[in-house]
């Protein structure tokens, strides 16, 4: 065990070094730079400006001054906002991390039931309308159903505010506060569960479907236990534990926010902010970004691996 | 598998008397799939929305999409049963003709990265070594990056580069298939990594088979049931991705219509609030063509693929 984490350590972090000088020459070759945008400066001022930043030194120079830092923890400079990237991160993700949290539970909640159901009743109505909700689920287009549910729900209905997280002017506090940011995050929050159940669900329901004719669920049956305990206490447990290595790969969706969602919603979240930075051209800032979702989507594959191997010690990964 | 195989071999070894032996598979598949209505349901709405696309433009007085500033922005009507947009030109024919873009760069998209994802899935597979390390190590580089930033770089740079319009959908395709070819060559490769173990692939070598003898006549029939499964369940992400970055104006461009850049209008408030009929038909369309196409691939895996679907 000892040496897979150090191998998975070690490859993580060769992959990740590689990913960043990828990342880096990606966005040193997008065209357009904060400064050429800007057309209030003049020629020299501009000239100036490329020099505080260090744009006019050779590409591999910048790439190691950058790496340098990121390395110290410092992602650099924000252009556009003038703050440090990291502080804005940690400003704008918390919100991402509500939104993704509460619509995970959510997703994790409903999928599991669902799922369950699905399973012990298969091949019933149910499950076939289930399917079917499931593949209705997975063809979404994201943006779409976003902007069809706030028409409805916001627009026409008034049920619930279109987007934001607060309502404009408002200053409440304490509890007024909270219930206004859960009315916000109603629709979000509904569109991210929407949109991952149909995948969840599918895992659930193709686990547990082989769980149950296993001989050790006939055997609970034969002890006499109640149906209810057999399926929750002995299938869906053993159902679950694959399913283990998926809390893994949750994670840059957790953190990273979610760049379609976040704008169709207009919540202040991390990828909201990504999307306004792009049309800006605020480079540190978007190879900030990238970087930090390279790095939890490589700590969470390690993650899953590891975890996997716990659970379950007939796998052996080299 | 082991069925293909054994048909496979067999027709071989004496084509003559069991003429049939290659095709019952297919023929038990197809037999399979006709007993699946949900997926018959899927293929038939599939089909339909082709011919839509395809052939209903051709009954479309409004083909021109010429500029009729007094039928600007009309809600449906009976000559317009879906309303015309801000230029005058009927939603319904626009919907069509942004179908065959959309559709187009779906299935080319999927080809292509079908085609890439197996072949060098297949040789990290089969050849391991180098090979496998070179290839499986970029997959595994291009995985870590999020692909809708890097959808959006790509996107950026072909502005740039001022790529007529009409090119820009080609390019479109390059750019989703390069993005969704490592996911495939992952999984290629895990089968082939099983596959060459087995009797049939030994029994290959025992005769003294070329490499290339033993990859493409031996192998590969082994994965085509596996390639057909991802290569319709992927159709049906690439219209997705496509239509993301439309919508986003980064993919294909206004005036050619494609279902995401026709959502675009939504971005409009008043549009969006007072004109559903501008962005409602394209984004049902969106979903109607990937929902079919995602349980028609889910049928075929149940007839084409022996293991328990997950």
């Amino acid at each position: 065990m000892g040496t897979f984490i150090t191998k998975r350590l070690l490859y993580t972090i060769l992959i990740l070094l590689a990913a960043s000088l990828l990342i880096f020459s990606l966005y040193a070759w997008t065209p357009g730079d904060f400064i050429t945008g800007n057309i209030k400066l003049t020629p020299e001022r501009k000239a100036e400006l490329r020099e505080i930043y260090g744009l006019n030194k050779p590409l591999l120079e910048r790439y190691g001054i950058w790496m340098k830092h990121a390395l110290h923890g410092d992602f650099g400079y924000s252009m556009a906002q003038q703050k440090p990237v990291f502080t804005l991160f940690n400003q704008y993700i918390w919100n991402s991390f509500l939104l993704a949290a509460v619509s995970t539970f959510f997703t994790w909640l409903i999928a599991v039931i669902i799922g369950v159901v699905a399973a012990y009743r298969q091949y019933s109505w149910f499950d076939t309308l289930v399917m079917v909700v499931i593949f209705a689920a997975m063809s979404l287009p994201s943006f779409f159903i976003g902007l069809f549910l706030i028409k409805i729900l916001a627009v026409d209905w008034k049920w619930l505010p279109p987007g934001g997280m607060l309502t404009t002017g408002s200053n409440a506090t304490g509890m007024a506060y909270a219930e206004e940011v859960v009315r916000h995050m109603a629709l979000p929050v509904i569109v991210m569960t929407l949109l991952g159940i149909g995948s969840l669900t599918r895992y659930i329901r193709g686990n547990m479907i082989d769980v149950m004719k296993q001989d050790y669920i006939r055997t609970a049956r034969a002890k006499g236990l109640k149906e209810r305990q057999v399926l929750f206490t002995h299938a869906l447990r053993n159902a679950l534990l694959p399913a283990i290595t998926l809390v893994g790969f949750e994670l840059p969706a957790l953190f990273g926010g979610s760049l379609i969602i976040e704008k169709i919603f207009n919540w202040p979240g991390i990828g909201q902010l990504y999307m306004q930075s792009f049309g800006l051209r605020d480079y540190p800032l978007l190879m900030g970004f990238t970087v930090l979702i390279a790095i939890l989507t490589v700590i969470g594959t390690m993650l899953s691996d590891i975890l996997y191997r716990v659970a379950d010690p007939r796998v052996r990964l080299q | 598998m082991s069925t293909i195989t054994g048909g496979v071999a067999e027709s071989e070894v004496a084509p003559a008397k069991r003429p049939l032996a290659r095709s019952s598979l297919w023929r038990l598949a197809a037999r399979k799939l006709l007993k699946n209505k949900l997926a018959l349901a899927g293929l038939f709405v599939v089909v339909f929305m082709f011919a839509l696309c395809f052939i209903g433009p051709l009954f479309s007085p409004y083909t021109d999409n010429k500029i009729h500033m007094a039928l600007m922005n009309k809600a449906p009507n009976l000559k317009h049963w879906l309303g015309t947009d801000a230029l005058g030109r009927d939603v319904l024919t626009r919907v069509m003709q942004a179908g065959r873009i959309s559709l187009t760069v779906g299935l080319a998209s999927m080809v292509l990265s079908v085609f890439l994802g197996s072949l060098l899935g297949a040789i990290a597979g089969y050849y391991r070594g180098i090979a496998d390390q070179v290839i499986m190590r970029i997959a595994d580089l291009l995985m870590t990056i999020p692909s809708l930033p890097l959808l959006f770089i790509l996107g950026a740079l072909l502005s740039e580069w001022k790529v007529p319009t009409d090119y820009r959908m080609y390019i479109v395709m390059l750019m989703l298939s390069f993005v969704s070819w490592p996911g495939l060559a992952r999984m290629v490769r895990g089968e082939v990594l099983s596959l060459r173990e087995r009797e049939f692939m030994q029994a290959a070598t025992v005769l003294g088979l070329r490499d290339r003898r033993k990859l493409f006549k031996h192998l590969l029939p082994n994965l085509v049931p596996l390639l057909i499964v991802i290569a319709s369940l992927n159709v049906g992400g690439a219209i997705l991705s496509e239509s993301v970055l439309s919508f986003f104006g980064l993919g294909v461009m206004p005036p050619t219509p494609t279902w995401g850049n026709m959502i675009d209008s939504a971005n409009n408030l008043i549009d969006f609030q007072q004109r559903p009929w501008l962005w409602i038909p394209p984004g049902f369309s969106i979903f109607a063509t990937v929902i079919a196409i995602n349980i028609f691939g889910d049928g075929l895996r149940d007839v084409l693929d022996p293991k328990p679907k997950k």
